[in-house]
């Protein structure tokens, strides 16, 4: 993670600007730096280590509340759901055949009713997207330490989330 | 469930709660080495509740990413997690599940169960063979590991002392990177188990660290195939619901456990858990 100075690196010959886009010749990555300039890079290395920790606590943190409301909302509008005597099997909700939103749509319309699996599905959602924004977090940490050949990639990994959100049609 | 001793129909309620309880342990273990919840989720939903395996498989998926994102937060914190190396190699994990998710119908699903069946049993044996190796390397001639600067250093707690460590392997890591990505969208099994072995033994990465590291990418890797599981209609609310809260709270706990344990044991638990998933793998791949 840290560049100690005076750590050799090796010249990357016959890296393109296409597997790094920093150009021949520049060493690796960052260049090299100079005691104090090394203190202010592992400074803000440690800062964006805390802000994509940060970002995922507050996702996952985020996302377990709706999900709580949503189940929440389901039990109180289902008392069938938690009787204690003749009580619906829970066999009904989990067969092939159950119904529940899976597009956006759909996910609108169960919100607009306060359905609880219709807000369970989008504390989901907010999960599922929480690796995403970390990743988003990510390219922008990485171009606030300046390491363009590592904010390409990451930006890479952003465009191929992002596409695969838009090839699911969902 | 006919488990229960008086007569009576288990309810939705009693399934939310008895499931979130199982939830917690596989959070737990799923965080230790780096595999996601789904291990024991898909068995679990299918044989013990009798949920079909497509809602069952996106189940999976969420507890993956709830694993994922509830322990890369301390293991990221922690300096456990190689971020560089994580954020490298997703570009071949997500590219693998992208394209895995429009393959699911081409290839034939019984012989790659069987053909990685086989190739985790073999990983599982030279983990095991490899439980003492301790020593990280000192220099590394990886062009690319050098240029992405993707060495790094962690601190042990149950050595109580900071180890650094170079990395090597990266091409080789990026094929089996993509292979693991390409799997985990086609057979729906935690993409971890090729993720930790790629890392702990084709790229040198401290047992440790590639638990973490594993735990920091399946999380981006399953969102890559999560849209086509949620539009499919494979993501049951009242399944991933106690799913997603059971791994969350486990995959927290599990977290602070990691640091505490040796490699070795981290490894051997790996190992038993690869030996049992390759099994199952064999047997959907080779039994009638």
């Amino acid at each position: 993670m840290t560049s100690t100075p005076g750590q050799e690196s090796p010249v990357p010959v016959g890296l393109s600007a296409a597997e790094g886009g920093n150009g021949a010749g520049s060493g690796y990555g960052r260049r090299k730096l100079s005691a104090a300039e090394s203190a202010l890079m592992d400074e803000k290395v440690r800062k964006v280590e805390l802000l994509i920790s940060l970002v995922l606590r507050i996702g996952v943190v985020v996302s377990g509340l709706i999900i709580l409301v949503g189940l929440g909302l389901m039990f109180a509008h289902h008392a069938a759901y938690m009787a204690l005597h003749s009580g619906v099997s829970y066999k009904v909700l989990t067969s092939g055949a159950t119904r529940f939103p899976h597009s956006l749509a759909a996910l609108g319309n169960s919100l607009a009713r306060a359905d609880g699996r219709g807000v369970i599905v989008l504390g989901v959602m907010v999960l599922i997207l929480t690796p995403v924004l970390r990743v988003a977090v990510g390219v922008l940490s990485f171009l606030y330490e300046r390491d363009i050949p590592m904010a390409g990639v990451t930006f890479f990994v952003f465009f191929v989330l992002i596409a695969s959100f838009f090839l699911a049609g969902v | 469930m006919y488990g229960y001793v008086y007569n009576r129909t288990v309810t939705p309620f009693d399934f939310v709660i008895s499931l979130a309880l199982v939830s917690v342990a596989a959070g737990v273990l799923g965080s230790l080495i780096g595999l996601g919840g789904g291990v024991v989720i898909v068995p679990v939903l299918t044989l013990l509740y009798g949920v079909d395996i497509r809602l069952a498989i996106g189940a999976s998926i969420v507890s993956v990413i709830a694993t994922s994102s509830g322990a890369a937060a301390a293991y990221v914190r922690e300096r456990m997690t190689n971020l560089r190396v994580g954020m490298f190699l997703e570009i071949a994990t997500t590219t693998g599940a992208v394209s895995g998710a429009y393959l699911t119908t081409l290839l034939p699903t019984r012989f790659l169960f069987a053909f990685f069946g086989l190739v985790l049993a073999y990983s599982s044996f030279t983990t095991f063979k490899r439980r003492h190796a301790a020593q990280p390397l000192a220099v590394s001639s990886d062009r690319i590991a050098n240029y992405f600067d993707l060495h790094g250093s962690y601190y042990d707690q149950a050595e109580e002392r900071e180890i650094a460590y170079k990395v090597t392997g990266t091409k080789l890591g990026l094929f089996l990177m993509y292979v693991a990505g390409l799997v985990s969208a086609l057979l729906g099994i935690g993409s971890g188990a090729l993720k930790v072995p790629a890392m702990d033994g084709a790229m040198h990465l401290p047992m440790k660290v590639s638990s973490a590291t594993s735990n920091f990418m399946i999380g981006v890797t399953a969102a890559a195939s999560a849209a086509v599981y949620f539009a499919r209609g494979q993501i049951d609310p009242i399944i991933a619901a106690p799913v997603a809260i059971g791994v969350l709270a486990g995959a927290t706990v599990g977290a602070r456990v990691l640091g505490r344990v040796t490699s070795k044991t981290v490894r051997l638990v790996f190992v038993v858990v690869l030996v049992i998933i390759s099994l199952e793998m064999l047997q959907k791949g080779l039994l009638p």
